[in-house]
């Protein structure tokens, strides 16, 4: 079995933070167990001020733990500076340095490290080729695009063979059309290259795109990691469910279990969800998410499901939403495409509904 | 608005103000031109033989080239421990801070003379013969705020992350400031350290406690005030001066704008 | 702290020099003024005998409050003088205020020593100011009065510290944000109104900063009453200056200057009370 390319072992970072005459410490990452495969694109999301970039400058070195231990290819990293670590980060805002080059700034690292003048040329010239901006090699950053600039980022890092990438939000800077371009370009060159990258985004649809594993983190916390498939269809928390894509969520109380799918009552209806770990025992309160695209609407004599009536209908071209007012619950989006012998708008507003779904696409929330 | 309400008389003050401001200067180089050895008016004739006299006295020229040597001097030094200084006020967080900044910036306020005899008391206490670089010792304490408040304000603008993101590609902290941060803010320095040359150049409180036997140019002129046969040889040499330093505040206040940061292009 | 020992390779070499040739000059003044003489052995003999001396005469005090009177009219008509420069350069020069206000500063970096000179030349019997009057008939014969006196040294000192104050004052109004005004006015507020209620008090620190930093380098004054200010516009820098230069009583005027040491670190505490050191750190 090969060994992590990093490795975060119980690592707390606490900053002091003083407003006035208080001094208080504040949490930036607490208690972070992580490891990321060799050659993997792990992704750490979450909103901003979740510490994702506060980790990233853990590793980078920028930032010393308070406590724990960072590990990069087995090494223990607590008594390397950041010069002396096998990683490279593309920054926010790309850092490029203005008075030089756009050759001299690829070619920063490898000159820093006495690396002699032909090599130097030839990988900065690969390097320039791989994104494609070979022709630059003579203008200052200023004279780049954003796109561009964001290209010479990520050479003047690639070009030194780094064992580990790390990306602070390095398309958070570009507009939406390149951004999607960008995301694509970037899985491609990490297939082409191997190396391991470590990128920050508060994007979930980023994320979801490029990554092979995400770490969804809050407060300082991680809440969950798993691979794209895994966080979206069985997200393990509210906080997930919530923030990866979309979710409804109910409040019942558990009637029945049988396996690990579990009965509640939810107002006057009963309803089924799933379990992922050991399921609530009878008469605890309980929550659970669907997703707006995996719920049905229906108008029937039966009795499927939850009650409703159609509040609001939104007509967004691929899909049309409705928003259903169901009693003593919040209100619920149910999410409908627009498809082969679908009418776009079936239901009318006011209109008596029920609502119902699949039982492993309810999910039970820890908290 | 305000703004159309009393344009004309903002404008009128305004120009009034420089007119009093330069007028010093300009009757200077006005009378460095006039066939007198009285500074009166009204004026006799037009003359060039004041500036043809100054450059045949020798105490004069010896003068000036200690007030550039010094000035040379105080004024790199001043900027070196300046620019430090700035550093630590604008990267580092620590207890002392306000203590340190208090007391670099101190000699901003304080009266001149009061610099000038407690350095002359040490000298004087330590054995220490009186010379240009004793008063040089003062000109780095008094032009280091300068130098430092140029500094500070390039600083403030100056993305940090270019300094992590040399050492993140093997820079060590050293290496970061010598190849990044140095060359970018470049201008401010030169900026500062022209103002600092100025500080010291024109400096005559102090060093006229200190320099000794050694007299700075403007201990010399002072010295030449006293003999009315002398004056239109000092006004000359004034006029040469003003023009020089005007020259001078011209050139770094151009340097400081050139090198502010240029923004990061957002998209 | 992350980094002590850049902290401490960067804050040593300032730190270490002014410490030698700011702190410690002070501090052995501070001995100097007990000691009995400034040569041979009356130097080893410590003594109270100057602060008796200075606490006993009475001249020096009146020359001390005189020339706090005359700082204090300094800055204050400076400070009055600099705010309408001021105002016209942050509100109504629009997009040339830059320029203009160098052009402000450029003469504050010429020869101190040549522009106060400079004033001997438009106060004297014969400067411009007399020839001025005389030309428009205003006096009809050249007044000597106006050199050599207590008003010669305010209004040289007046001259050179305009430019300075004006700096501070020109800060803090940039610093005003515009749609405060144009909330005051939409407020109800007359254009006097909205300078009084909005912009005056929001530009107090660049007024508190300026009076100040004028007020404390001009009560140690020297060089202008030497020069414009014969013996009725004499300042108590002076004072100190004959201690070191002619009466060669080091250690009286070591007494003399710590004297006026404190009242600029009273100053500087009502100051920093007032205002705030970083604010003036700003500029």
């Amino acid at each position: 079995m090969s060994e992590p390319a990093v490795e975060l072992r119980d690592v707390t970072k606490v900053f002091a933070s003083t407003r006035g005459d208080v001094t208080e410490e504040v949490y930036a990452v607490q208690d972070m167990n992580l490891e990321i495969a060799q050659g993997e694109f792990f992704t750490l999301l979450g909103p901003s001020g979740c510490g994702k970039t506060t980790t990233l400058r853990l590793i980078a070195g920028f930032e010393r733990p308070t406590r724990g231990e960072i590990f990069i290819q087995g090494r223990p990293m607590s008594k390397v500076p950041p010069n002396l670590r096998p990683v490279n980060t593309v920054f926010q805002n790309y850092a490029l340095f203005p008075h030089l080059n756009v050759a001299r700034n690829v070619g920063f690292g490898l000159e820093v490290r006495r690396v002699s003048r032909s090599e130097r040329e030839r990988r900065v010239h690969e390097a320039l080729e791989m994104v494609q901006l070979a022709e630059m090699s003579n203008r200052k950053p200023s004279q780049l695009s954003g796109g561009q600039q964001q290209r010479v980022a990520l050479a003047r890092a690639l070009v030194n063979q780094p064992a580990v990438l790390l990306l602070d939000e390095p398309l958070g800077a570009l507009d939406l059309k390149l951004r999607k371009a960008m995301q694509i370009e970037l899985k491609q060159l990490q297939a082409q290259v191997g190396i391991t990258f470590i990128y920050v985004t508060h994007d979930q649809e980023e994320a979801l795109t490029m990554s092979d594993r995400i770490a969804v983190m809050n407060k300082g916390r991680v809440l969950q990691v798993g691979d794209p498939v895994t966080l979206y269809e069985r997200p393990a928390s509210h906080f997930v469910a919530d923030f990866i894509g979309e979710s409804n969520f109910f409040r019942g109380v558990v009637e029945a279990v049988s396996g690990q799918v579990v009965e509640l009552r939810v107002g006057g209806a009963r309803v089924q969800a799933t379990a992922s770990d050991s399921p609530p025992s009878p008469g605890q309160e309980a929550l659970f998410a669907i997703r707006p695209e995996k719920m049905r609407l229906a108008v029937s004599e039966e009795d499927l499901g939850l009650h409703g009536t159609i509040q609001e209908v939104i007509y967004i071209g691929t899909d049309t939403r409705y928003i259903v007012s169901v009693e003593a619950q919040p209100p619920v989006a149910v999410r409908v495409q627009n498809g082969c012998g679908i009418a776009p708008q079936e239901y009318r507003r006011g209109e008596a509904v029920q609502l119902f779904w699949l039982p492993e696409d309810a999910h039970l929330l820890a908290d | 608005m305000e703004k159309s309400r009393f344009p004309s008389f903002g404008l009128l003050y305004y120009w009034l103000i420089v007119i009093i401001l330069f007028l010093p200067i300009f009757l200077l180089i006005l009378f460095s031109f006039n066939d007198s050895t009285r500074l009166v008016f009204p004026l006799r004739g037009f003359t060039l033989q004041w500036y043809r006299q100054l450059s045949e006295n020798s105490e004069l020229i010896r003068a000036v080239r200690t007030s550039i040597l010094l000035a040379l001097g105080s004024s790199f030094l001043a900027t070196v421990l300046g620019t430090m200084g700035a550093l630590v006020v604008v990267r580092y967080e620590f207890p002392g801070r306000n203590i340190f900044v208090a007391v670099a910036a101190l000699p901003l306020v304080i009266p001149y003379i009061i610099l000038g005899v407690s350095l002359l008391i040490m000298l004087h206490s330590l054995g220490v013969r009186l010379s240009a670089w004793t008063a040089g010792l003062a000109h780095v304490v008094i032009s280091l705020p300068y130098a430092m408040l140029v500094v500070i304000a390039r600083l403030v603008g100056f993305p940090q992350n270019l300094e992590e993101a040399a050492m993140d590609l093997g820079a060590t902290y050293w290496g970061a400031l010598r190849r990044v941060t140095i060359p970018i803010i470049f201008p401010a320095l030169t900026a500062a350290f022209l103002i600092c040359f100025t500080i010291s150049f024109d400096e005559f409180a102090i060093a006229s406690f200190l320099v000794g036997t050694q007299p700075t140019l403007p201990v010399y002129l002072y010295s030449q005030l006293r003999f009315p046969t002398r004056l239109p040889l000092v006004v000359s040499m004034a006029a040469i001066l003003m023009t020089a330093s005007m020259a001078i505040v011209l050139i770094s206040e151009w340097l400081r704008r050139v090198g502010q940061t240029p923004q990061p292009k957002k998209k | 702290m992350e980094h002590p020992k850049r902290l401490l390779a960067l804050i040593g070499p300032p730190g270490v020099y002014l410490t030698l040739f700011f702190l410690l000059p002070l501090g052995i003044m501070a001995v100097f003024s007990f000691r009995a003489g400034t040569i041979g052995e009356a130097r080893n003999v410590f003594t109270l005998e100057h602060y008796r001396q200075f606490i006993a005469n009475t001249a020096y005090h009146r020359l001390l409050w005189r020339s706090s009177l005359i700082a204090f009219g300094i800055a204050s008509i400076s400070t009055l003088l600099a705010y309408p420069l001021a105002y016209f350069l942050a509100f109504q020069a629009g997009e040339r205020k830059l320029t203009l206000m160098t052009l402000i500063i450029i003469p504050t970096w010429t020869s101190y020593l040549l522009r106060v000179f400079a004033w001997k030349l438009i106060l004297g019997t014969n400067g411009l100011l007399n020839t001025f009057l005389l030309s428009l008939g205003i006096i009809d014969r050249a007044s000597p009065i106006l050199l050599y006196s207590r008003n010669a040294v305010m209004v040289t000192l007046v001259y050179v510290w305009v430019p300075f104050v004006a700096l501070p004052i020109f800060a803090a109004l940039e610093r005003i944000d515009r749609s405060l005004l144009e909330a005051a006015a939409d407020l109800g507020c007359k254009p006097w109104q909205s300078f009084l209620r909005v912009t005056l008090p929001l530009s107090a620190p660049g007024i508190i900063a300026g009076f100040f930093f004028c007020l404390i380098p001009t009560l140690g004054e020297y060089v202008t009453p030497l020069l414009v200010g014969g013996g009725q516009g004499a300042m108590y820098g002076n004072l100190i200056q004959d201690q070191f230069v002619r009466a060669l009583n080091w250690s009286m005027g070591s007494v003399m200057s710590l004297a006026m040491l404190l009242a600029v670190i009273v100053l500087l505490a009502l100051f920093s009370r007032m205002g705030s050191f970083s604010k003036l750190l700003e500029l």
